[in-house]
């Protein structure tokens, strides 16, 4: 990889200030993309400020219906909490369905939903939690946070800084993993509250969103026979080499009645 | 003895190799650093390079280019089979780039990123060419063609056997069972990349790098540089997994070389990933038409193949042996054949170079044959185990000439069956399948029935003993360890023949200053031919000492445990002692030959059982057992590390890994994100491995081979389970979960309208 600055600022405000100091610079969190996208020459930043060492940016604490968990948190860590497994289990699971131990053990949920990767599992998660995410300027609700493929609401330099996931009273994800990256070829979060029930799919197309249709069906009677045969236009959806979006849209069906019968399983 | 030849015993290389004590190609010093400058294009004319701007990068001392390294001449081509027309592999591409990844320039900067920076900023005007991206492709009337010189793509044919008994033997039959089986082009992924490290000083070369053997790489080497062998080191330190892949020469390996000397500095190149995916040799890339026709008792009449083997852009160094030579002359398998023909058509395409790769021809010969075998037993309403008893040659009936230019010497082919039979629980599959359907999995079962060819080609191997005077025994060897254990097995072997302890030996490779003869790994040959030559050396290094040590003594000696005693004495000479004494007295070279040099035939029985989920086409290996006949085993825990990784890659293979291209030869699998290798959850839960030995003849030890066997019984036993899963469904690798769910859905179509 081409030559950078590191900085490694003490707070977010100075974090902030270097990057804006930088005409080049990006946030280094977990680096499991950024790492690889720079050995790969396809991103030389000048400069990279390292967030990873910033207190008070990890962490999970209950608020009411709310659970936050700070965007500094690995994916091991959100896997492996209590608070977590007892307030959201379906939100440990995707933890550990992230990657792979190396991956987990490194990568951040802020650094996952800054990135927004299509295929990231985390978006799903806070589009079907009605997640509020944080930053050092600002509060997002979900559905503004994610606008499409790498793309989010975040200006130039903001920081996110902690995310609060709605706690539901039941929610499952289930994902079709990519043979080799192992990122979501189509995944579905389901999260049932008392006033309604949300579905989010990501991997899918070119970015999380979610789905209207399901919600509606699931809100009216809340099991997998009442979205059977329920099937998402594939015209939308992504196509590769390993997957033609038919194949996407078909398990989009699966994956949403796996995520129910695990919302009603636990 | 505890750790003679037959035991368990632990690696000796482990704790090296696992506390980064390993010493690899990339951890040798230089102090310059290259990278090479690839072609984009599968196909382009190179109307200019323009170099100005890469040299003035801060850094970057040197940059070569076609016209710099010409007089290096090519990269040869071992086994050419295209006659007149040749398709020279030159250092760098001058004309033209005929595919992703070949060669352009060679940047030598002070530092690695220098060298990046260089090789990006070197101008190059391509102008693109009509591309082949597949067999098809080259093929079709109208296909641009790679070497103007060739009358097509179609550089050669191949024949082995008689095709006019065969094609009678198939129009007689009173069955045939034909096929069209293709086998999708891999990369071999090795953990560590290819790396080379090149230095001259005092008149003298020394080239580093991760292969499969030193001796074969110096006489070449030194030819292409136009120097003595003597002027030309050639060192391997331990190797991170070749596959075959490893055995040849590539161009970074001589402009490493012609750098150092260039410029005075030693000169490293390390591969990346991306650089390993588009210039390490692929493997497999073949389409066959196959007949195989029977008699009214199911017993085979004759078998008629022809294939199409993807060379890729360039004959590679072994690229045309591997369906010819190497694999096409055990088409067949051990089954009773009357009539056998097998044709063989070499075709180029713009896509990477094809070689040997883990089995070389021979996991292609027998997915071919497994495949029809399992598709005729449906057909004539025979199982699978019956149809493969009925044509499985008999120990009566051996040695048997094949027809195609083998003759199987030993084995006992329907006892490995039957005990393959009982280790995977035959008669429990009915209930196996049934549970699955309970949960909704649709179930199937595969056999093959394998045998291959280990050992062939060289059979001599040398090996060379040095006795220090603190006693430790170091033995050289001719070939070349890639992670396999051959530390271990060959001090089994020498700790067998002396009655010394592990620790009293040392096993060394990879160096042509300390032993310049041997013919290398690759073809699972060195514990046979490694192994016996192992066993003449400390022979021999015995009846020196006995010499040395009866004058000293002045009375005829016994040998026993490192020790000599004068008989009817108690006087002793230990070998350190010998050695004190005598300095060099006790070292020497010794090489093994076998009189009548023949392979060996490992052969053995796979059997796996998969699930396959209707719902999402995703796949598992529920079961996987296997019975082989490797002849004796040196160390049996290292065996069945083999076989287990033989079997990832096979698995791999027919369920995750293919190299693609698009119809302009742009190759689309260019990283981890898009070539799925197996990880262990890919793996069946357990594999249940025996063994059902008859020594070998070829080779004092009596082992047969087991480097490659996994690779090849694991291919067509998991897609003959999945082709089973599928109701008889045929469909060709890599059988994808999107492959899975639409045949599921049209079997469930096809049910539903029934």
């Amino acid at each position: 990889m081409r030559d950078f600055d590191l900085v490694r600022p003490a707070s977010v405000a100075e974090a902030a200030a270097a990057f804006a100091a930088s005409g080049d610079a990006a946030y280094l969190a977990g680096g499991h993309t950024l790492i690889p996208a720079m050995k790969a020459r396809l991103r030389a930043p000048e400069t990279l400020v390292d967030l990873s060492r910033l207190p008070g940016l990890t962490g999970v604490t209950r608020d009411g219906d709310r659970l936050w968990v700070g965007a500094l948190t690995t994916h091991a860590a959100v896997a492996e909490d209590a608070t977590v497994e007892a307030a959201i289990p379906g939100l440990s699971a995707l933890a550990l369905l992230i990657g792979d131990p190396q991956v987990r053990a490194k990568g951040t949920l802020g650094g996952v939903i800054a990135n927004n990767d299509p295929a990231a599992d985390y978006p799903a998660a806070c589009l079907a939690l009605d997640a509020t995410i944080v930053t050092d300027r600002a509060e997002y609700g979900a559905g503004d946070f994610f606008q499409g493929m790498f793309a989010t609401a975040l200006s130039d330099g903001e920081i996110v800084t902690r995310v609060g996931f709605r706690v539901p009273t039941a929610s499952a994800y289930a994902k079709f993993r990519h043979p080799a990256s192992r990122y979501a070829v189509a995944a579905v979060y389901v999260a049932r509250f008392t006033d309604g029930v949300r579905v989010a799919v990501t991997g899918a197309g070119p970015g999380a969103f979610r789905w209207t249709e399901a919600e509606a069906a699931l809100t009216a009677s809340f099991d997998a026979g009442a979205v059977a045969g329920l099937t998402l236009e594939d015209g939308d959806l992504s196509s590769d080499i390993h997957c033609s979006a038919e194949y996407r849209a078909h398990l989009c069906g699966v994956m949403l009645a796996q995520a129910v019968e695990g919302s009603i399983n636990g | 003895m505890k750790f003679g030849v037959g035991q368990s015993v632990k690696r000796v290389e482990d704790h090296r190799l696992l506390t980064g004590g390993g010493r690899f190609t990339d951890d040798t010093a230089a102090t310059l650093y290259a990278t090479t400058l690839r072609s984009p294009y599968g196909h382009a004319r190179i109307v200019s390079i323009d170099t100005a701007a890469a040299k003035a990068v801060p850094g970057v001392v040197a940059v070569y280019t076609h016209a710099d390294v010409a007089h290096l001449g090519v990269v040869p081509c071992l086994v050419p089979l295209s006659g007149p027309v040749t398709t020279p592999r030159y250092m760098l591409t001058g004309d033209v780039a005929r595919f992703v990844g070949d060669g352009i320039a060679f940047v030598v900067a002070e530092t690695r990123e220098a060298a990046r920076l260089g090789a990006e900023a070197i101008e190059v005007d391509y102008a693109e060419l009509p591309a082949v991206g597949s067999i098809e492709a080259a093929l079709a009337h109208d296909a641009p063609k790679i070497w103007e010189a060739a009358a097509s793509n179609s550089l050669f044919e191949w024949n082995a056997g008689n095709a006019d008994t065969a094609k009678a033997g198939i129009d007689a039959a009173a069955h045939v069972t034909r096929l069209r089986i293709v086998q999708n082009r891999v990369a071999p992924t090795s953990m560590e990349v290819r790396a080379a490290v090149g230095s001259f000083d005092d008149g003298k070369y020394t080239l580093v790098f991760g292969g499969q053997g030193v001796a074969s790489a110096q006489q070449q080497v030194a030819k292409i540089m136009g120097v003595e062998p003597e002027q030309m080191r050639i060192v391997q330190g331990d190797v991170g997994g070749g596959f075959g892949m490893k055995a040849f020469l590539y161009p970074e390996y001589i402009l490493v070389l012609h750098a150092a000397k260039d410029l005075g500095r030693p000169v490293k190149w390390t591969g990346d990933r991306g650089d390993a995916f588009q210039s390490d040799t692929h493997g497999r890339a073949m389409v066959s038409d196959a007949a195989l026709g029977f008699d009214a008792d199911g017993k085979i009449t004759a078998l008629q193949v022809e294939t199409w083997s993807d060379l890729g852009a360039y004959q590679a160094q072994f690229g045309p042996a591997i369906q010819t030579f190497a694999g096409g002359r055990i088409m067949g398998g051990v089954y009773r054949i009357p009539a056998i023909h097998n044709r063989v058509h070499g075709v180029v395409t713009n896509c990477t170079p094809v070689d040997a790769y883990r089995g070389a021809g021979r996991p292609e010969s027998a997915y071919v044959m497994e495949r029809l075998i399992e598709a005729a037993a449906r057909e004539l309403g025979l199982g699978v185990d019956e149809i493969r008893r009925r044509n499985l040659l008999t120990p009566e009936e051996l040695p048997h000439d094949n027809g195609i230019g083998l003759t199987f010497d030993i084995g006992n082919f329907p006892a490995v069956l039957a005990k393959a039979q009982v280790q995977a629980d035959w008669d429990g599959f009915a209930a196996r399948k049934d549970a699955a359907a309970r949960k909704g999995l649709r179930y199937g079962r595969g056999m093959a029935y394998y045998v291959e060819i280990a050992g062939g080609g060289s059979t001599e191997e040398w090996a060379d003993v040095r006795v220090a005077s603190d006693g430790i025994v170091e033995v050289a060897v001719g070939t070349q360890s890639n992670g396999q254990g051959h530390e271990t097995a060959y001090a089994q072997v020498v700790s067998e023949r002396l009655g010394i302890d592990a620790d009293q030996i040392r096993i060394v490779q990879g160096d042509t200053d300390r032993l310049n003869q041997g013919n290398g790994t690759g073809g699972s040959r060195s514990m046979a031919w490694g192994g016996a030559a192992c066993q003449v050396a400390a022979d021999d290094m015995v009846e020196r000492g006995r010499a040395l040590a009866a004058a000293d003594l002045g009375a005829e000696v016994d040998y026993s445990e490192g020790v000599f005693s004068a008989r009817g004495t108690n006087r002793t000479l230990s070998l350190g002692e010998l050695a004190t004494a005598h300095p060099g007295g006790l070292d020497g070279r010794s090489s093994f030959k076998p009189a009548k040099p023949a392979p060996a035939f490992p052969n053995g029985c796979h059997i796996a059982e998969v699930e396959v989920d209707p719902a999402t086409g995703k796949i598992n290996v529920a079961r996987y057992s296997l019975v082989d006949d490797f002849g004796t085993l040196v160390n049996p825990m290292l065996v069945e590390g083999q076989i287990h990784g033989g079997i990832a890659q096979g698995l791999g293979q027919v369920v995750l890994e293919n190299v693609a291209y698009d119809d302009d030869a742009q190759l689309l699998t260019g990283s981890f994100m898009d070539y799925g290798i197996p990880r262990a959850d890919d793996m069946p839960d357990a594999i249940g491995f025996d063994t059902l030995g008859t020594p070998s003849p070829t080779n004092p030890l009596g082992v047969k081979g087991c480097g490659e066997a996994g690779t090849i019984g694991a291919m067509p036993s998991v897609m003959n389970a999945i082709i089973d899963a599928l109701d008889g469904t045929q469909l060709e690798m890599p059988a994808t979960p999107e492959k899975l769910w639409r045949v599921c859905r049209s079997l469930e179509l096809r049910q539903a309208a029934e």
